[in-house]
């Protein structure tokens, strides 16, 4: 039985999915999903503690041998990002029922469970797939299933949203299609593993180079890399807040897990720093992103929009790890991917109780919310500070190694950056607590009077506690993840 | 390890502070410091707690003598401060007060660098708040005080990150001067205990707390401070120029000071210069007298502005010329604020006689006649400002005709604890002498000594009266009193300064303009109206991921 776990935790939220179409409760199709996300906990963790023990799993799909089948191959890395992505859909979901109930209305809720599940399952086969085409319709899966996340939304904007990001997203999947069919035109092979073997012995380059472009592009679109980014925020400012909170904890980091993959395990190091220039674009556009998106932050006036712009900053911070490319900077990448989807998940879920109470994102209302709603105003600001980096939260631990790998390097000059564009997170993070924290309260700010549903308060509570554990107890997130950079990334002979 | 995570006298403290608000009866909270002062007293000398965190070991708590000697002084003081805020209404105060006590005890307790620096940003943010429940007009002062000590942190992590790159040891125990990140420690040290140019946030933001908050203040960070250079510092040869430097810089301000609790505040600065000197001479006897002198300055300078307070608290006023003749309704604060101005000026018999002349003594003992000089010549100059100005102008000059009375009962035992101890540790020196990190053989009461500094004591005394009756002409109009003060100062400035502050001024004004025009500029692009900051349409969206595939593509056509 085990040893199909790569296929069924792929399966069990395709199928919840199938389910909750069919059946039509609202009640019930909660408590599918909750159950369809707590089994892929359980796969994911059982998988990982198989590979940390002994190595990474080929798994041949339906039987057919790599390279000609399709092959899902499960290593540290991927296990890892696994057991994030279904630890953080399994506590989104536990929060999900009132706010949904809230927010939308209730014939769209069995849609939104649906897709979510979906989402969820695109993620994971990602994740685990080792085929190049194969990533590309799991890739599709969630994309089609976050569109319509997007759209259910209440603001009318979020049908335009959903429709721009439909588009994008669009462009980016063909663009990565295209990267894939020259690579298969080239080696002969979709399967990963055999095209990094075969990828050595090419001796047309340029198309090869070509290909790289692409995959590179199209990825970066799904990344929201500065200055593709202007999908995100609209996306994330108008869809429901669990959904906010769950794509911003998931989906854009395989998109970023994608990258990595291609990057060091497929071209491999010889091909991508053939010319430094590639890097030196990566790294460019990721400081334009902590720049540019944190600036932009600060001036806005959504406290959805705002953190989605930081969102876009914080992609910034784990592309520069990618770009800095040695060992701190590659586990400076890898923790910030976890870090973040913690503070994110954290902060929205925060937001979430705020809109559920109030039905304003506008960052006006948030003032005086440390009078009307303390907890859920205290949750919001420790998140937040850890977003800037605050020694003992996890926002530090990352940014500590991004800043070791950038020392590592003698690139001052990003060290520099890294502390600037903290500051400009200080700014914007600055002006939400101000407003929390220093202002009166306007009145009839509360439109709904009854008590916060007590599970959005805890799961809460819970995040925002995980972003202090996780800076400081950093076994899970910072250890686990320098073994699978040994382990996975820097397995070959990279540096 | 959960277990020796809590019990410690610094955590405990800092856990017990968060639920204060909670409790009812205020009378109970001064059982915490006794709780914490328990735990401390149940560990022995030598004894470490290490936490293995990534791949450092923490020391969390290290004992020995001098860390036991610093954290028993604020367990002590935090003790006398509980019962004389009882009747602070603002619970959220002396909570923050615990926090910012048991941050302290952690410095003084931590063993290595990392732990001591998150409780030293602790007490930052901790102090801050205590000056932020002072007024509404504390805000500014609040955001100033926390500036300087954020950069100070910032200074400090800097220098840490790069000794320990260096050194490879997180340790915190003497830092070897031959690296330049050992300064950067220094000055981050420095900036705590107020060293120049930074100096002025002590007047600046002690004065703007509330009655009970400037007394929290006074005691914990500069003296944490003093704590950390001598284990890390002692012997520096700089400090000794800095401590002089602070020493009269106090002196000169606090006499021309008008506001009570901004003289006592400059003299928390010559104070603290006079340790500082003392650690910089480094030798056994002297890191004694740095040790014993913040010991006891902290519960003088803790009864002088409880006394202090107290009449703020009474009258609501603090100026020294609004005040005057509260000897009549107000003895018991009169008597424990005498008792506070004469340890101060190391009268004998009191507390500062027997710590005081253990650093003078030091000087004499390395030979160092100078400094032995501006030292005697600088506790001529403390009796002056602290010890006679501040009990004379508040409780005695012309009688400015107030309504008060003595403080509450909590407050008046808490003065009457401290003024005893000052009494106490005055009379018996031996018990104070025996808890000090190295052994004293030195002892204070010889005739000589003693004779010797009644004699600059009166003789100074003698001054101050001559230069009353030469003031008196300007104490009759009380107006003219504080404007020739602000005058006084104001020439010495434009004697000096003026074409530099005018210059500063000018540049400084050009800067905002500059910063308010980039600001605007970065709103014009990046605001919710702006290029970037709005939302874009989807063809734009499509146009950049096409440059930035076409140039990528274009790129590898050609190379």
């Amino acid at each position: 039985m085990t040893e199909h776990l790569p296929a069924i935790q792929v399966m069990i939220p395709i199928v919840g999915s199938l389910l909750i179409m069919l059946i039509r409760n609202n009640t019930l199709n909660w408590l599918i999903g909750v159950l369809s996300c707590l089994s892929v906990v359980f796969c994911s963790i059982t998988l990982y503690s198989k590979v940390a023990i002994s190595g990474a799993i080929s798994y041949a799909m339906g039987g057919w041998e790599p390279p000609v089948g399709i092959e899902y191959r499960i290593d540290e890395l991927n296990a890892l990002f696994i057991v994030m992505i279904s630890l953080a859909s399994c506590i989104i979901i536990l929060y999900a029922k009132n706010s949904l109930n809230n927010e939308i209305r209730a014939n769209k809720i069995s849609v939104f469970y649906s897709m979510y599940l979906l989402c969820l399952a695109g993620l994971i086969g990602i994740l685990s797939t080792g085929d190049a085409f194969n990533a590309f319709v799991f890739l599709e899966i969630s994309s089609l299933a976050t569109y319509i996340m997007i759209s259910i939304g209440q603001d009318k904007r979020a049908l335009v949203a959903a429709y721009q990001y439909l588009i994008m997203g669009t462009i980016g999947a063909t663009l990565y299609v295209i990267g894939v069919g020259l690579i298969f035109v080239i080696t002969g092979s979709l399967n990963l593993v055999d095209i990094a073997s075969r990828i050595n012995d090419i001796e047309l380059m340029r198309p090869l180079y070509a290909s790289l472009a692409f995959i590179t592009v199209g990825i970066a679109l799904k990344i929201a890399l500065f200055p593709l980014h202007a999908w995100l925020p609209n996306a994330y400012a108008y869809s429901p807040s669990v959904g906010t909170a769950f794509l911003a904890s998931t989906a854009t980091k395989v998109a970023i897990y994608l990258l990595l993959k291609y990057l060091y395990l497929v071209f491999g190091y010889n091909i991508i720093y053939s010319n430094p220039l590639f890097m030196i674009v990566i790294i460019a556009l990721s400081l334009a992103a902590m720049f540019g998106a944190s600036i932009i932050a600060i001036f806005q006036s959504n406290i959805k929009k705002l953190f989605a712009y930081s969102s876009v900053a914080q992609i910034g911070y784990i592309t520069l790890g990618l770009g800095i490319a040695n060992y701190n900077g590659l586990i400076g990448s890898t923790v910030h991917i976890i870090n973040h989807s913690i503070i994110k998940a954290a902060i929205f879920l925060a937001i979430g109780c705020v809109v559920y109470k109030t039905k304003e994102t506008s960052i006006k209302k948030l003032a005086g919310l440390g009078r009307t709603m303390p907890l859920i105003a205290t949750c919001l600001t420790i998140s937040s500070i850890s977003l800037i980096g605050v020694p003992g939260t996890v926002g530090f631990i990352s940014k500590w190694y991004l800043v070791l790998g950038a020392i590592e390097q003698g690139w001052w000059l990003v060290v520099i950056s890294l502390a600037i564009s903290s500051l400009l997170a200080l700014i914007y993070v600055g002006r939400v607590i101000e407003l929390i924290w220093f202002h009166e309260p306007e009145k009839n700010i509360i439109v709904i009077k009854e008590k916060l549903p007590k599970e959005m308060v805890i799961i809460t509570i819970i995040l925002t506690l995980a972003t202090i554990y996780f800076g400081i107890d950093i076994r899970l997130t910072a250890d686990l993840a320098k073994v699978a950079v040994e382990n996975v990334l820097l397995a070959g002979d990279i540096l | 390890m959960i277990t020796n995570f809590l019990f410690h006298p610094g955590i405990i403290l800092i856990l017990f502070g968060l639920f204060i608000p909670k409790i009812k009866n205020r009378a109970i909270i001064p059982i915490i410091p006794i709780l914490s002062f328990i735990v401390l007293l149940s560990y022995q000398d030598g004894m470490q707690t290490i936490i293995n965190y990534h791949s450092y070991e923490l020391i969390f708590m290290s004992i020995d003598k001098l860390s036991r000697l610093f954290s028993f002084i604020f367990i002590l003081i935090l003790f006398a401060i509980s019962i004389f805020s009882i009747n602070q209404d603002n619970r959220k105060e002396i909570a923050s007060a615990y926090i910012y006590v048991g941050a302290s005890i952690s410095v003084v307790l931590s063993g290595d660098l990392i732990t001591l620096f998150i409780f030293w940003e602790v007490m930052a943010i901790a102090s801050t708040i205590i000056i932020w429940y002072g007024s509404p007009k504390s805000y500014a002062a609040g955001i100033r005080y926390l500036s300087i000590h954020l950069l100070g942190g910032t200074i400090l992590l800097i220098g840490i990150i790069g000794y320990v790159n260096t050194s490879g040891s997180i340790v915190f125990s003497f830092i070897n001067p031959d690296s330049i990140y050992a300064y950067f420690i220094l000055a981050g040290f420095l900036i705590n205990a107020g060293a120049p140019p930074f100096s002025s946030w002590i007047p600046d933001a002690y004065p703007s707390a509330s009655w009970s908050g400037t007394v929290i203040l006074s005691a914990f960070t500069t003296k944490t401070a003093v704590f950390v250079l001598i284990k890390g510092f002692a012997g520096y040869e700089i400090l000794i120029y800095v401590g002089i430097f602070m020493i009269f810089y106090g002196i000169i301000y606090a006499i021309l000071e008008n506001d009570m609790r901004r003289i006592l505040s400059y003299s928390i600065v010559n104070q603290v210069g006079f340790m500082i000197v003392a650690v910089g001479v480094g030798t056994e006897i002297a890191i004694n007298g740095a040790s014993s002198h913040a010991f006891t300055h902290i519960i003088y300078k803790a009864l002088l502005l409880m006394s202090a307070g107290s009449v703020f608290y009474i009258t609501g006023k603090t100026k020294c010329t609004d005040l005057g003749g509260l000897y009549k309704t107000m003895p018991i604060t009169m008597i424990c604020g005498i008792i506070g101005a004469l340890s101060i000026s190391a009268f004998p018999f009191t507390s500062g006689f027997i710590s005081k002349s253990l650093t003078v003594q030091s000087t004499i003992y390395e030979d160092m006649r100078l400094l032995w000089f501006l030292l005697t010549m600088a506790s001529a100059g403390v009796f002056l400002h602290a010890g006679i100005k501040f009990p004379w102008f508040v409780f005695f000059q012309k009688d400015a005709k107030l309504k008060a009375k003595d403080p509450p009962t909590s407050m008046k035992i808490a003065m009457i604890l401290l003024s005893f101890l000052c009494i106490f540790i005055g009379v018996f020196p031996g018990l104070l002498y025996s808890i000090l990190p190295y052994s004293v053989n030195y002892v204070p009461y010889t005739i000589d000594h003693i004779s010797s500094q009644l004699q600059l004591l009166l003789f100074s005394g003698l001054a101050f009266f001559i230069l009353l009756k030469y003031l008196k002409r300007t104490l009759t109009i009380t107006l003219d009193f504080d404007w020739f003060w602000r005058k006084f100062s104001q020439l010495i400035i434009n004697e000096f300064n003026l074409h530099l502050i005018k210059n500063i001024s000018i540049s400084f004004n050009k800067c905002t303009k500059l910063i308010n025009k980039s600001i605007e500029t970065l709103h014009k692009h990046n605001g919710p109206s702006g290029i970037l900051g709005r939302s874009w349409p989807t063809g734009n969206m499509a146009l950049w991921t096409t440059i930035l595939l076409g140039s990528f593509l274009l790129f590898y056509l050609f190379w």
